[in-house]
């Protein structure tokens, strides 16, 4: 059923599959590899690559997926802002069908409430521009690749005067969760794969740390299932070298000191706060609120009614995130839970751990008995 | 989500271009990389211009993004 696809028998592919496999054999014990990249999630279980690598090695997702690693409560307080009547939302796609505790932002948008999907955070500006009677409330989501853009835009409407845009602060910053699972015992990983459109922005610097503090090694790579590979050949390597580095293996577009004009701008708009996580709870500094200085643009602060937070019944979301649990493992996997009908956040968008393995990795257990 | 795409840049002003990729052009805004130049390749987030990338990158990016495309949400 795979041979169709390029990714997964292409030559070089399984070349490095072998590579590794002989590599391997020299391991004393296994290998526990985290990811924390929606785009790695996807790209592992697209080219099967679970099933190509030894046992030795073993690959899990962290929480690399910024929708699903959004708590319910704050959709909760999206919807609420729609409910006050002078709000018109405006969001990326990816957070439409993520379960709050009520109903989804795309169930509210059919019903008619005013929820925009836009390509891009200078979109809502001009909404804005556009619908002054409205407050124009953009949902920010998203790691350090996507933090810079909306930072950027909030720089836009101070500077133009445009004062019915704001904001629902949410993004977050990976190396602090990421500090908690490297000390977490019970996950035990060994070794991480770095997401390569965040050290974009962050620069590979700002995983030193791994190495430095928690002795393990981390590769910058990107999503290419030949990149995946050779990151893990290079973790093998360091492993029997009984070193622990941080290697950027992306190329030029990534460097140790990141994007300095969008770091600049992440500092002047938002200051490091601390920030609830599904799954890993309220994590010290891994959340990006605004400014005091921003306070008029910060949607949070305009009176809201809050439903009692419910998650979903029975959803194990928060253990996948950590890489506690495969997807499989939840009971509610496959029924009810389906892409087409999330039960939870981690199978809605294709980056989400739950709906990777439901598309791909399903089918490839089934065929090979495991 | 965090995926960001590859274009060239066509033309600019002082802060923002116009990129294309395969016919389609594209105003972005440069406030994020304000170096960027004409006829160079850059990596493309919501919008913003995030980094230059080269060419035989870029080229590698695009095919698998054509190969995870309907796959992918929020390209
Ligand atoms: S399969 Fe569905 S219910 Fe189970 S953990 Fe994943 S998202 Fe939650």
């Amino acid at each position: 059923m795979r041979t169709r696809d390029p990714f997964s028998d292409s030559e070089a592919v399984r070349g490095l599959a072998r590579e590794i496999a002989r590599e391997a054999e020299e391991l004393e014990a296994r290998l526990t590899i985290m990811e924390v990249c929606g785009s790695h999630t996807h790209a592992i279980a697209r080219a099967g690559l679970r099933s190509l690598l030894p046992e030795k090695i073993r690959l899990i997702s962290g929480p690399g997926c910024p929708v699903c690693v959004t708590p319910v409560d704050w959709l909760d307080h999206a919807i609420a802002l729609v409910e006050r009547g002078d709000v018109i939302l405006s969001s990326f796609g990816d957070l439409m069908r993520v379960p709050s505790s009520r109903r989804t932002l795309e169930e509210i948008r059919s019903e008619g409430a005013p929820v925009e999907i836009l390509y891009s955070p200078r979109d809502a500006l001009k909404l804005a521009r556009s619908r002054p009677e409205k407050k124009i409330v953009f949902l920010a989501v998203g790691f350090e690749t996507t933090a810079p853009t909306i930072a950027a835009a909030l720089v836009e409407a101070e500077a133009e005067g445009l004062e019915n845009f704001l904001i629902l602060p949410g993004n977050k910053t990976m190396p602090e969760p990421m500090r908690l699972i490297a000390g977490d015992p019970e996950i035990a990983v060994d070794a991480f794969l770095l997401p390569g459109h965040v050290s974009v922005i962050t620069g590979s610097d700002a995983f030193e740390f791994l190495a430095r503090d928690y002795g393990l090694p981390g590769i910058v790579a990107g999503f290419a299932p030949t990149d995946v590979l050779r990151a893990v050949l290079e973790i093998i390597a360091q492993g029997k070298h009984g070193e622990a580095k941080i290697v950027n293996a992306y190329g030029r577009v990534v460097t140790r000191e990141g994007n300095q004009a969008a770091r600049k701008i992440l500092d002047e708009v938002f200051v490091a706060s601390p920030a609830r996580w599904r799954g890993l709870g309220e994590i010290p500094a891994s959340g990006l609120d605004l400014r005091p200085e921003l306070a008029h643009r910060n949607a949070a602060l305009l009176p809201v009614e809050l439903p009692e937070p419910i998650e979903p019944p029975g959803c194990r979301c928060g253990e996948v995130l950590k890489g506690m649990i495969d997807p499989p493992e939840c009971p509610l996997f496959g029924a009810p839970c389906i892409p087409e009908r999330p039960v939870g956040a981690c199978m809605v968008s294709s980056e989400g751990s739950c709906a990777a393995w439901y598309r791909h990795e399903r089918w490839r257990n089934m065929e090979s008995g495991r | 989500m965090c995926l960001a795409i590859p274009m060239r840049l066509e033309e600019r002003d002082e802060f923002s271009g116009r990129v294309s990729l395969d016919g389609v052009s594209r105003q972005i805004s440069l406030m994020l990389f304000p170096e960027a130049e004409v006829g160079q390749w850059l990596l493309v987030h919501a919008g913003y211009a995030i980094s230059a990338i080269d060419e035989q990158q870029a080229e590698e990016t695009l095919a698998l993004l054509s190969e995870y495309a309907g796959e992918m949400m929020e390209l």
